[in-house]
């Protein structure tokens, strides 16, 4: 039942053209600073296309797809017409001021500060209130799939919560929790800076706010994938849910366990101890387990839609999957990719082998393999999945859809594969320009070009996802029926309390980010001898 | 399928899945002693304290005072290395640095935050304002590595290289007779 489409076709699109914008200035910088460009001329120009190609890709275009499918999912899995859409409207539109306000100082060239900010750099305030009127305005949202759960709640006392609502609420709290770190580090550091009430600032404390958020935002990002995974996939294939169960515990896993181990991203980092950083690398382990628990739902689903089309044998199921469904493409690219993203995760977090390839182009190439491939790859498939629902319209051609999802699967790995690779070799991260007549970096041009080539084959695919969406309006119109979730193998009819509701668990994930951040934190706070000089970039 | 067979197709469900999730669990445990293991029985943990310096005042005083820059020859037959990134250059630009010996990294920022990366090691640390960067090194043969600033520093960001040149020990303490701190820059 999508009562109010219009909200979500607004957050769709607003995700997808921001995405498409992104995409060109990210395939710009790839190829300005390869070999096959002579050499920028102002490098100036390249942090500012980074920094508005990371603000875009990481604060805009996955909260807007969150969001959007979000109330798509409280809608249709709850049976009930949204609760607050005008509020619904008002977040959406302080997400468009905000990036507006956000871009227009970026594009200037007043706040090349990029999307992490890296204080003690100081770019124009607005950069950074338009950033924090885009989290407000998620913030809303969150606040809505809460009230629209409670609603629905009331109506149905006792009734085991639908998946796909319990997933999706679980990644607002996450969401709504993780953004305070960096929420914390503008409002109390940042902006009084950049307003000039202050020239000085802890660029220490600052990364350690950061942390807070950098890594589990990625989980927030991955949020709408996951819920992909166990609620759409083996309705979309023919399969049912293997278990309903797993799925709650690996959301209220993620909710728990994502937020307290962001310290991984400073263990080359002179402000924090050693004591801290290995807790956080052991935690950082414990968040494989919901990705693999998740990993063998999936594939068990999937093996059943197989077995019931006929398929037999340990392996030969797998030939009788309905390979020709964007759907069942689509799950199986973004598995591939997670699969090597998450073994390069694994290596991230150890402290020993992460010096190796700390902010080298393996960093660059292991959250585009995670985020831009086997997360944003289910978007696609999200986007395929509602549609016909959205605009009352069938997708024009699916021939279209599979040449759209190929690409983009066969143009991340030949982007992030070389990149990977020259980062082993010690290519540091976000340079304009590299010397490759250099006898000690011409080894790298090669790998260099081909994921030029890669970045080139992720446009065309971005750009043809575009065009499929646009051109399914203008279909003749055809009644997709309601929009319908994965049904498990055993139905559900009780789920003990702790898997139905969150209160516990939201303890849990802000007792924990306390034990294992209010130390580091307080420490460097208290001190009065760690704050420097701010640098205003842009002033000139 | 009658009820029971039902009951009984979701206890080997779950059967199953428990025993997924515990291998699950052991691969985790596994991976988290593999690391504390190593960080305690190889000593590669980071370093332990967090030490403090004032950016706006390194030239006037202290370590890193420019004099002060440069690898120095210990008595106990380790070097330390003392440097500085500024936007956009490190100080010394060179560093000279022995094989074959226990070396100790001091660096910290004069400005914003950079990062120091040896290429071809794993020698690899953040260099933020306000504090004092540690890291122990030892280089295997004599050659040369470029030293790259690993983080985004500003405008001129990618012009940010430095270069590491590793020589034999007994050059390196025939140099180091002279007194002083040495360097390679200029060489």
């Amino acid at each position: 039942m999508l009562v109010n489409r219009k909200l979500v076709l607004a957050h769709f699109w607003l995700a997808f053209a921001v995405f498409g914008l992104a995409l060109f200035l990210g395939a710009w910088q790839m190829f300005v600073r390869s070999p096959l460009y002579t050499w920028i001329s102002d490098p100036e120009w390249y942090y500012r296309s980074l920094t508005a190609h990371g603000t875009v890709m990481g604060y805009v275009f996955p909260t807007l797809v969150a969001m959007g499918f979000g109330y798509a999912i409280s809608e249709s899995a709850l049976k009930q017409p949204l609760v607050g859409v005008r509020w619904a409207w008002a977040g959406f539109w302080l997400i468009v001021v905000g990036a507006v306000m956000a871009m227009v100082p970026v594009a200037l060239g007043r706040a090349s500060v990029l999307y992490t900010f890296y204080p003690p750099l100081i770019g124009s305030v607005f950069y950074y209130i338009g950033v924090v009127l885009v989290v407000v305005g998620s913030w809303i949202w969150v606040a809505l799939m809460s009230v629209n759960l409670r609603v629905w709640r009331r109506e149905h006392p006792g009734e085991p919560v639908p998946l796909a609502m319990f997933a999706n609420v679980a990644g607002s709290y996450l969401w709504a929790w993780t953004a305070v770190g960096a929420a914390l580090e503008l409002l109390l550091q940042i902006i009084p800076v950049a307003l000039g009430w202050r020239t000085t600032i802890d660029a220490g404390l600052a990364r350690v706010f950061f942390s807070w958020t950098l890594h589990a935002i990625v989980y927030f990002w991955l949020m709408p994938t996951y819920i992909a995974y166990y609620t759409i996939v083996p309705r979309a294939i023919g399969g049912r849910l293997y278990s309903d169960t797993m799925g709650r515990i690996a959301f209220i896993l993620f909710l728990v366990v994502a937020m307290p181990i962001g310290i991984h991203h400073t263990f080359a980092d002179p402000q924090v101890g050693a004591g801290f950083k290995f807790i956080h690398s052991a935690f950082t382990a414990l968040v494989a387990l919901p990705t693999l628990l998740t990993v063998f739902t999936i594939c068990a689903s999937v093996e059943i839609a197989a077995r019931l089309r006929g398929g037999r044998g340990p392996f030969g199921w797998i030939g009788a999957l309905p390979w020709d469904n964007p759907i069942m493409l689509a799950v199986a690219f973004s598995f591939v990719l997670l699969g090597f993203g998450g073994a390069g995760g694994l290596i991230n977090m150890s402290y020993q082998l992460d010096t190796t390839i700390h902010n080298t182009q393996w960093i660059t190439g292991h959250f585009h393999l995670i985020f831009g491939g086997a997360i944003v790859i289910m978007y696609f498939a999200i986007a395929y999945d509602l549609w016909p629902h959205l605009t009352g319209r069938a997708l024009p051609d699916l021939r279209l859809v599979r040449a759209q999802l190929w690409l983009w699967f066969v143009g991340m790995i030949v982007t992030t594969f070389p990149w990977h690779w020259v980062g082993i070799l010690g290519m540091p991260r976000r340079m304009a320009y590299y010397d490759y007549s250099d006898p000690a970096i011409s080894p790298q041009a090669f790998s260099v070009t081909l994921s030029v080539i890669g970045a080139f084959v992720l446009l065309i695919s971005g750009l043809l996802f575009l065009y499929i969406l646009a051109t399914a309006h203008r279909q003749p119109a055809a009644d997709a029926g309601a929009y319908r979730f994965s049904v498990p193998v055993h139905p559900v009819h009780t789920v003990p309390l702790a898997l139905n509701s969150f209160a516990i668990w939201v303890a849990l994930m802000i007792g924990l980010t306390v034990t294992n951040y209010a130390y580091p934190i307080l420490t460097l706070a208290a001190r009065s001898d760690t704050s420097v000089p701010a640098v205003y970039v842009g002033a000139q | 399928m009658t009820v029971e067979n039902g009951h009984q197709g979701a206890e080997v469900a779950a059967r199953t899945e428990r025993r997924w999730a515990t291998i699950s669990v052991i691969i985790i445990v596994v991976l988290a002693v593999l690391a504390a293991f190593a960080g305690i029985h190889q000593v590669t943990m980071p370093q332990p304290r967090v030490e403090t310096i004032d950016p706006t005042r390194l030239h006037l005083s202290g370590e890193f005072v420019e004099s002060n820059l440069g690898s120095v020859l210990e008595p106990t037959g380790s070097v330390t290395v003392r440097a500085i990134g500024q936007q956009y250059s490190f100080t010394p630009a060179c560093i000279l640095v022995p094989a074959q010996t226990p070396i100790t990294l001091r660096a910290t920022s004069a400005d914003v935050v950079h990062g120091i990366l040896v290429q071809g090691t794993n020698v690899n640390t953040m260099l933020v304002p306000g504090y004092v960067s540690e890291q122990l090194m030892r280089f295997e043969k004599p050659g040369d590595h470029l030293m790259p600033c690993q983080e985004f520093c500003s405008f001129g960001h990618e012009g940010m290289w430095g270069k590491v040149k590793v020589i034999d020990k007994e050059e390196f303490v025939a140099k180091a007779k002279s007194g002083g701190r040495l360097s390679c820059v200029g060489e």
